[in-house]
């Protein structure tokens, strides 16, 4: 019913932020005369087209922004192209067709040396395998993107000491890559890619190679680091749970093409596809839908309590349940605009469908 | 079977190939049959002979005399690291001519050894300061002291050169894709391909007699295993290592020089040490241009006859060689530590410790060595000769043993040699160009049937079809004994853990041998012909066979064998079936070394007297005839660039089967 978009600016305001990163129709194609391939059909192409022309596409057809100071994740499994999208975001892949705008410019058409300079200093970029230089220690590791810069060793290094004060790798600073666990291995990655103090933060897969549990513990780190540090994010993952727990918003790759963006919650609740949907069934729902999207208008009857449109329903299905009455959903100024029943609350949690639950 | 055929849909199904090679099979017999008639396809016309040799000669006579001054530059920078590293180590420096002439001494040997044993333990431990310690202090009491040192100081100019030299080839290779295809893996394969003499020729005729000319033929010799390596190791760098660099916005030279070779290192190291043990045997073989040193000693004894002091000579070769090669390995795999604390600004004896006792230990004892004479030269009161032990020795076999090794050697010519011998020399060159090109198509296709048959073809055109079909006798014969030997005690290897430890350190020892060491004892019991060369090359040659087809077994996946035992094969039925038929490609990859390594000792073992394509470079080396040697080293490259390709595209097609 409704478009994702308005759904979007309805929440405190996203839209407000700049954008910090867009792609506008990328395409990236594998196979001989890929680029004039694109060119020639004006930026369109089908599925269909790119098959016959013996091509493949790895990533078609992309539009979307990154707004500075949000956690995007693009989620996909693997061969869906996510890995490429980054890295035509990042130029690590030259795309075959499109823009990449870093703040309004286009970084496809910016010199070598003004993107050697871009990467020095305003991008950071945490790797799946964590790409650590073997042949160094720790705080040379963290260290190396500022000695690239030409920095001398004490400032680069106290630079070094602070991020690695930061992940928590005090007392480590002199253990090689190898002598670390995986976990570890991945701090000095994340401590490495923020020692330049980037404005946007590529992380690729950055917790899959890890085990379940260290996965969730850096998942939080993560959390604890972007409160503090407000950097925009772009995240991949195959992983629709780390997804949902991290995300702003998600773009869902399949195919190399985008077939949704939205937040976790508009995902779960209006899926755009079958294949979206088939992700988000599992979803614990009542941790990803808000107060907001059971409302119903008031119709009059007494109110055991009040929430806010964003509360999530995990929050407060306890007490609302327990209390056997509506809660009043306020906005910011205290003013009532709607109402959630606890029977909605109860056939959420049981995963009955509820014709009137999407708006 | 069936699934060879379908693999192979654009040629003949196996069935008609039987049908062709028996048509081609009968076509050569009629050849050899019908030679009265057809004499030219049998024998190549001498009439018809390319003079290939003529040309080189001229090309080589013109280069001579026209760019001398290019030539005798290079004698002259070269010679003067070299010139330091001999004093240094050997020679003693010499200020001043004549009478009045004032000598600095070289490094003492105390002090060298001292070092061995600081070196070993530094990057090694006990066991291997042990190891290294004891054979340099081995080759100092038997008496090797200066000959050793001579060979370690052409080594120690020599090895750094081929690593720089290499290290940029291979950057090279790997950053210019097309010249990695057109130029250097078509170089490194001839470079490695054509026997050691056969570098010598030009050398000698370019560079003169001196030790620079070896120095240079070591160089060119030892360097493809470091170009290898550096391309090698740059395309195993992690990709996601390479996108850090960019991401961390390195410029291409940062990321090169800062992230990706540091991070090739392990391979690279890999390089180093074969670099280091293929310029030790190139040393050796070149004391024939006057390299001096160890070889030289070998060499002498061998034409006296001296078997002890050959034997001698000989073992302290081996003693470099396990020292060199164990300290450089130990070097390659040694991994800096991480700690906890740092000190405090540390001094460069603290960050250092090792390198500065050793330099201060060198500098303590040469000092000592201008008082004290014991310190400058091994003193002969200390020194032991096992010439007469071995000499003894051999005499007792002589005598007790001379008829029983006399009939063996006898019956071997008698019945295996001769005759195979005689096929081989009377084979029709026609006949192996057709059927080689023939096997070329059938494995790979056209282009592979096309270069085999014009390899094939040069043989006979230059006249040395007769001298090919010797060698191919020899090399083959001894190839197939060593396979014959090695497989079996491959798989024997990869059935029992505890074997395999035992077979292990034999065989790495045995792979770290200059070529030259093979030969000292089986001359000494079977004097010289080809029955010493067989048996020297199938010691030399047997060593791949072993390795791979242990390596082989070993590798078939664990969870293969659980599945065949589960559905309940025995052992024996798990061997033959399972692990045998997946093991295959990398047998015949053994088989392959085998056969490359048996003909580079063939050719070696010229030197005992065999009468094959060898003994022309050999020839040629004492006549110093550019053309005719170099004719004669191409004409062994062709032989096992031929039997490699046939052989790589075979094990190509049986891995491709297997998936």
């Amino acid at each position: 019913m409704t478009d994702g978009t308005e759904q979007g600016s309805a929440q405190s305001g996203w839209d407000s932020r700049p954008v910090k990163l867009a792609c506008r129709n990328v395409w990236k194609l594998f196979g001989a005369n890929a680029a004039s391939f694109i060119r020639e059909r004006d930026g369109k192409a089908s599925m269909a087209d790119v098959t016959a022309a013996g091509l493949v596409g790895a990533v078609r057809a992309v539009d979307l922004e990154i707004r500075q100071g949000e956690i995007f994740i693009i989620m996909g499994l693997s061969g869906s192209g996510k890995s490429t999208l980054v890295r035509c975001m990042s130029r690590l892949v030259e795309p075959s067709h499109g823009k990449v705008e870093f703040e309004g410019k286009d970084l496809l058409k910016i010199s070598d040396a003004a993107l050697i300079e871009l990467r020095r200093h305003r991008m950071g970029m945490v790797f799946q395998n964590f790409a650590l230089l073997p042949h160094l220690n720790v705080l040379d590791n963290i260290a190396f993107p500022l000695s690239i810069q030409g920095q001398d060793r004490s400032t680069r290094e106290a630079r070094a000491r602070e991020v690695i004060e930061l992940v928590g790798l005090s007392g480590r600073e002199h253990f090689y890559p190898r002598e670390l666990s995986g976990g570890q291995q991945q701090r000095v990655g994340i401590a490495r890619s923020l020692a330049t103090k980037p404005e946007i933060w590529f992380l690729d897969e950055p917790f899959s190679a890890l085990d379940p549990l260290i996965r969730r513990e850096m998942q939080d780190e993560l959390m604890r680091l972007q409160t503090m540090l407000h950097k925009t994010i772009v995240f991949i993952t195959h992983d629709f749970d780390e997804a949902i727990r991290l995300a702003d918003r998600i773009a869902i790759m399949k195919d190399g093409e985008v077939i949704q963006i939205g937040t976790p919650e508009q995902l779960v609740v209006n899926p755009a596809t079958d294949y979206v949907a088939e992700f988000t069934r599992d979803v614990d729902r009542a941790k990803v839908i808000s107060a907001r999207s059971l409302m119903r208008a008031c119709n009059g009857a007494e109110h055991g309590g009040t929430v806010a449109p964003d509360a999530k329903i995990a929050s407060f299905s306890a007490s609302i349940v327990s209390a056997g009455k509506p809660f009043a959903v306020v906005n910011g100024t205290g003013k009532p605009i709607g109402e959630v029943s606890p029977q909605a609350v109860i056939d959420l949690l049981a995963g009955i469908e509820h014709t009137g639950a999407g708006a | 079977m069936t699934v060879t055929a379908s693999a192979s849909e654009a040629r003949p199904p196996l069935q008609r190939w039987l049908v062709v090679w028996a048509v081609a099979l009968a076509a050569v017999l009629a050849l050899f049959l019908l030679q009265e008639s057809l004499p030219w396809a049998v024998n190549y016309p001498a009439s018809a002979v390319v003079p290939v040799a003529d040309w080189v000669s001229a090309l080589m006579s013109w280069i001579k005399s026209n760019l001398s001054w290019l030539t005798r530059s290079i004698t002259a920078v070269l010679g003067v690291p070299l010139d330091f590293a001999l004093d240094l180590l050997a020679k003693n420096f010499k200020v001043g001519h004549g009478a009045d002439a004032y000598v600095l001494p070289r490094l003492s040997w105390v002090g060298v050894c001292a070092v061995a044993f600081l070196a070993g333990h530094a990057v090694g431990g006990r066991k291997l300061s042990l190891l290294v310690g004891g054979c340099f202090l081995y080759i100092a009491l038997f008496g090797q002291w200066t000959s050793a040192m001579l060979t370690m100081a052409l080594i120690s100019i020599a090895v750094p050169f081929c690593i720089v030299t290499g290290l940029f080839a291979g950057i090279w290779a790997w950053r210019k894709p097309w010249a990695e295809r057109l130029i250097v893996s078509p170089a490194l394969d001839l470079m490695q391909t054509i026997p050691t003499f056969a570098y010598l020729i030009p050398m000698l005729l370019l560079f003169g007699n001196s030790p620079v000319s070896a120095m240079i033929a070591t160089a060119i010799f030892a360097t493809p295993p470091m170009v290898r390596a550096t391309m090698l190791g740059l395309t195993r760098v992690p990709l996601e290592i390479g996108e850090f660099s960019d991401m961390a916005g390195c410029t291409a030279r940062q990321k090169l020089w800062r992230v990706l070779l540091p991070s090739a290192r392990p391979t690279l190291m890999v390089g180093v040490n074969q670099v280091i043990m293929l310029a030790l045997n190139m040393v050796i073989i070149a004391s024939m241009i006057s390299a001096g040193g160890l070889g030289y000693d070998v060499l002498l004894a061998l034409r006296a006859l001296k078997v002890g002091e050959a034997m001698e000579a000989g073992l302290a070769i081996v003693a470099l060689a396990i020292a060199l090669d164990r300290l450089s390995q130990a070097i390659a795999h040694k991994q800096a530590k991480g700690h906890v604390l740092q000190a405090a600004s540390p001094s460069i004896w603290q960050r250092y410790p090792n390198l500065t006792l050793a330099i201060a230990i060198l500098a303590v004892t040469t000092l000592l060595g201008l008082f004290v004479p014991a310190f400058a030269a091994v003193p002969k009161a200390i020194t032991f000769t096992t010439a007469p032990l071995w000499k003894a020795a051999v005499n007792w076999v002589t005598i007790n043993f001379f008829d029983a090794i006399e009939a063996f050697r006898v019956a071997l010519i008698l019945n295996v040699l001769n005759p195979v011998r005689a096929f081989c020399e009377g084979f029709p060159w026609l006949g192996a160009v057709f059927l080689l090109g023939l096997a070329g198509y059938q494995l790979s296709g056209l282009r592979l049937a096309a270069l085999v048959a014009a390899l094939t073809t040069f043989c006979a055109m230059t006249g040395l079809w007769e001298k090919t079909m010797a060698t191919v006798y020899l090399c083959g014969i001894s190839a197939f004994i060593a396979c014959l030997i090695g497989i079996p005690i491959g798989l024997m290897a990869a059935r029992s853990d505890r074997f395999e430890k035992i077979v292990t350190p034999v065989i790495d020892t045995l792979q770290v041998l200059p070529s030259f060491c093979f030969i000292i004892p089986v001359v000494m019991l079977f004097r010289v012909g080809d029955v010493t060369a067989m048996i020297a090359t199938i010691a030399f040659a047997v060593v791949p066979a072993i390795r791979y087809t242990n390596h082989g077994i070993r590798q078939v996946p664990p969870a293969l064998i659980e599945a065949a035992k589960v559905s309940g094969c025995t052992p024996r039925q798990t061997f033959v079936r399972v692990q045998l038929p997946l093991a295959l490609p990398e047998i015949m990859l053994g088989v392959n070394q085998t056969i490359l390594m048996a003909l580079a000792m063939i050719i070696i073992c010229a030197m005992v007297g065999t009468r094959d394509l060898g003994q022309e470079v050999f020839i040629a080396l004492s006549k110093a005839d550019s053309g005719r040697g170099i004719v004669a080293g191409l004409a062994i490259a062709f032989i096992g660039i031929v039997a490699d390709r046939l052989f790589g595209a075979w094990t190509a097609k049986a891995r491709a089967r297997l998936g």
